[in-house]
Order: structure tokens, then sequence, then C-alpha cells
């Protein structure tokens, strides 16, 4: 693969921030968009604007098309059976906040279990701490170890019978963890719980089929994998979404109104309220084309030289802590603390040597708590990214030490 | 090379202070005491104040974590606030938010001292909340009764 011409492609990363080139290591936080990508926006806006469905008029139909074009995409990319188990949504938060709206006001009781990590993201408890206080249910975990993968031997206690959703990250974004999705999931299958995956740090960074995984639901983000802002999809085991009741309410998602009541539509339209994010669709739609010419397998190696790479070098720096698995599969990140500078202090120094890292909780402060640090400096990568650049972020952590020890 | 802004955002005497925090710990009870946070980047800080009969305040610590800009802050506030009346504190706490907001000059630029080193911080808006956190746990402890 020639990495560096596939840099090429992404116009932003050639530029000098505060006298420097550009590195940019906050890929998990949001990635960059390749010219094709943005080119696609240009191309929607400046030739095939309209409102999708109903209307009959060329603009509408050539939108229309592009916009379920990506439905397929999407199912393709994930392996789902059908793109009618896609549902278009803001992102990975949308996805998540809608299973437990919709499904998990539904089928959750005082008493029942919903089974997640101590390594997950906010979005990923949050909603559930809500459906919990709603329904009566309770919350469990499954602790996080030492070396940043979680407490299988737990497993087996924890997942029993009362467990009626086990929700969980496949690439936690604040340790690089790649869980055992298809081992976890089996395990929940078995005891009849439903499973939700959220994939916002493994789509579009490595082959993923949700039906070799098993999971009955996938949350992820558009924007993390060179698509728009503001536009994710979640995917359905459409048995399920046909089971459940719409989320919200309005156009689009009906087949009868009358001023009394309504009948709605079948999956995915029934979710899919309101005029949608339709330039956000088609430029996900393009992402994923892109994505897929490099290939998936391909752009999962890279990262995974990446993160060997940069865990090798970094942990060299005197005075380095670095998080999660030192050793064998890590997802494209690194987070780290430094005993001789916060965070943010080693960010604001980084930023000066056009080096953009971010530092904080990371949206885990419960797995912040858990490995008492107030927050870490994370490095993130994508495909686009070089091992020169992790060259120089070890350079600026060097430098750091200078100045801040 | 470092940027100007960024030698100025931690001059030395700023980096010495967050190494090196001065007051650091509690006071025993009887004593005012406030807790601040930054909820956004994890940043906390305690204050006790010591305030006498007369409102002077006699003593104040502070304990916590966080960047150097919040640390170093919070050790320089302790130093520069002790024997102060509690006017006197709130005057030189407005006119320290004035500089490292950049928000009009001091009234009383000879009153903050060493405290001026931190006006590099009006080029990083993003710091201003670490600057201010000890100042706003000491204004919500110097409210208390």
């Amino acid at each position: 693969m020639d990495w560096h011409r596939i840099r090429s492609d992404f116009p932003i990363l050639d530029q000098q921030v505060h006298g420097h080139p550009l590195v940019y290591l906050d890929s998990a936080a949001s990635s960059q968009k390749p010219r094709a990508v943005i080119q696609t926006l240009t191309h929607y806006y400046e030739r095939d604007n309209a409102n999708v469905h109903r209307a009959l008029h060329e603009l509408s139909n050539r939108a229309t098309e592009a916009f379920e074009a990506t439905r397929g995409k999407v199912a393709r990319l994930i392996g789902a059976a059908s793109e009618d188990e896609i549902i278009f949504t803001r992102g990975t938060t949308e996805g998540i906040n809608l299973v437990a709206s919709t499904w998990g006001t539904q089928n959750l009781r005082a008493g029942d279990v919903i089974l997640l990590t101590g390594m997950e993201h906010h979005s990923n408890l949050v909603p559930w701490h809500l459906l919990a206080q709603r329904t009566g249910a309770t919350l469990k975990h499954i602790s996080v170890l030492d070396d940043g993968t979680l407490d299988l031997a737990q497993i087996d206690t924890l997942l029993n019978e009362q467990v009626k959703l086990f929700a969980f990250v496949h690439v936690s974004n604040s340790l690089g963890t790649i869980n055992p999705a298809k081992e976890l999931i089996a395990k929940a299958k078995a005891v009849g719980a439903v499973t939700l995956l959220d994939g916002a740090q493994s789509v579009g960074h490595m082959p993923i089929d949700v039906q070799d995984l098993g999971c009955d639901f996938l949350a992820f983000s558009g924007h993390k994998m060179c698509g728009p802002t503001g536009i994710g999809a979640l995917y359905g085991r459409m048995a399920l979404l046909e089971s459940m009741p719409p989320w919200h309410g309005g156009g689009e998602m009906i087949l009868n109104v009358t001023l009394e009541g309504s009948t709605y539509k079948p999956p995915p339209h029934r979710f899919e309220a309101g005029t949608p994010d339709i330039s956000g669709v088609i430029g996900l739609g393009a992402a994923i084309d892109y994505l897929q010419a490099i290939g998936l397998e391909n752009i999962q190696r890279h990262d995974h030289n990446l993160a060997n790479y940069a865990v090798q070098l970094m942990g060299e720096v005197h005075g380095i802590r670095i998080l999660g698995p030192l050793s064998g599969h890590r997802g494209a990140l690194v987070a780290f603390h430094l005993d001789f500078a916060h965070p943010h202090d080693l960010v604001e120094f980084a930023n000066s040597h056009g080096v953009a890292m971010r530092g904080g909780h990371h949206c885990t402060q419960p797995l912040m708590r858990r490995f008492k640090v107030p927050g870490t400096t994370r490095a993130s990568f994508y495909f686009y990214n070089t091992l020169e650049e992790i060259n120089r972020l070890v350079e600026v952590l060097h430098l750091a030490r200078k100045f801040f020890a | 090379m470092l940027s100007d802004d960024l030698r100025d955002l931690y001059q030395q005497v700023i980096l010495d202070h967050s190494r090196n925090p001065r007051n650091r710990g509690e006071l025993p009870p009887p004593c005012l005491h406030a807790h601040g946070d930054n909820p956004s980047c994890g940043d906390e800080i305690d204050v006790w104040v010591k305030v006498k009969d007369d409102g002077s305040i006699e003593d104040l610590k502070f304990t916590g974590q966080g960047c150097a800009i919040s640390q170093a802050s919070a050790s320089m506030m302790t130093q520069k606030i002790k024997g102060k009346s509690k006017t006197e504190a709130a005057a030189v706490r407005e006119d320290f938010r004035r500089v490292v907001m950049g928000d009009g000059a001091p009234a009383n630029e000879d009153a903050l001292g060493e405290l001026i080193l931190l006006e590099g911080v009006q080029k990083f808006p993003q710091r201003v909340k670490c600057a201010m956190l000890a100042w706003r746990a000491l204004e919500q402890a110097l409210e208390e009764k």
C-alpha cells in the first residue's frame, strides 16, 4: 500500500501549525476527511440538493437514490443481512439512546439487569442510567484489570438469566483495548440477553461482520471514519427492530395519520422521523466507498503497526505510564500519563509544536478513577498517520520532559 | 523552538509554583472551606481559610490536583491573600480576573505582585478557568457564614 499517496488524499493534513507541520493525532475524537468525501458534499449541494422521498422531481429522485444507496453501503460494510436493518442516526450516542428509549423502555422491568463494563464511554453509560431510573432495572459492570482488559473471570457470575441487555464497547477509546466481542456476545446469547456493541472506535478501522459477531445492535459514528459530522448509523437485527415502537414521531416515519392517531412504517423508516441529514448520509456513503477501496484489512494492519510502534517508542520516555494492553492487539490509540506534566499542560505544549492530541478524561470518568489518574493524554491514529509522525510525537514528549520536569 | 506565547504561559516562576506549591495542605477547623472543580477537565481544588474576628485572612491553604496553571495560580493566591482583609482579597481577585481574561486594566496592578506573570493565560482562552479555579473556590469559601 502506498500510504503516503493515500495521505495526500487529505488536504487538511498539508498545513503548518505554530510553525510546524501538523501532526494530527486526534482521530479517535474525529477523523479527517478525504477529498472524495468533501467533493461529494460539494457536488450534492451544487447539483442534487432536495428533500428525499415523496417528491417526484429530478433532484429529489437523485437525492433519494444517493441517500438510500448509502443504506446498502453501510449494510455491506458491517455485514448486515439487509439494508433495512440500518437506521441513520446522528452518531453512536443517538443510536444507543434510540435502543434505550425504544427497546429498553418496552422490555426492561424492575429487577432486570443491564450489564455494562468498567471501560464504557459516557455515551454507553448515561442512556442506561436514565433507563434504569425509568424502569427500576439494575446496572452491573464487568471490572477492568490492571492491564486494561476486562476481567473475563467475572463473566460467568455476572452474565446470568437476570441480564436482559449486555452493552459494551468494541474498542475502548481510553485504553485501546479490543474486547473479544464474538466470545462475549455468544455468552450473552446463551443466557438470552440482548447485546449492543459500541462500534465508535472499531467500525471503519477493521472488518466488521455483525452476523458473524452475532450482536443484536451495533452503533457507530460516521465522522470517526472519514465521514461528515452529525451522521452515524445503528444496526439492529430485523426481528428486534420490527418489535420496537417508534422513538421520535413526525413526518417520514408514518403510514397513515388521522387527527386521532397514526400507524407507522416498518423499519428502518419507523425510526427516522423528519427530514434526515441527507448530505451527511451521502457523505458517509462516499466515506465508505473510500475506505472499501483501501480495504479494511489494510487499514487494520496499518492501525496495528502504528499503535505497536507507538507503544514501543513511547515506553522509552522516562516517567510515562501507558494505559491499556502493552502487547498484542490494540486499537489505534495510546493513552498515557506522565509523572512530570498534567495532560492539559502536555497537550498545550504539544500543540505549540504542531502536534494535535487530546487530554482529559475522554468521557470515561469511571475508568480514570479506576486507574487513579485525573486524566490522560491520548494520541490516536488512523491510516493517514505515519511512523515519522510517531517519531515526532516522541521527540515532543522528550522536549516536554526537559521543559516541565 | 517554543512559541513566545507558550513561554509567557509557562514562565519559570509559574512552573516553580506548580512543582513546589506553597501553602499546600488543610487547615484544622474551625475554618472556612470550599471545593472547586472544572468538570470538563477534572481539575479539583479545596481551599481552607481562617478569618480573624476583624475580618482579615489569617491563614489559607489548598489541596487538589490539576494542571500547572491551576496549581501555580492556587499557590500564588495563598501567598498573596494571606494577611489581607476580605475587601482587599476581593479587589485582588477582581484585578487578577481582569488580567487573565484580558478584560480591562487592573485597578491596582502593583498589588498583584507576581500574579501578573499569569497574564500569559489571556492568549489561551481555554485555560482561563484553570487560572481562576482556586479564586472561585476562595470567593465561595469567604461567602460562607
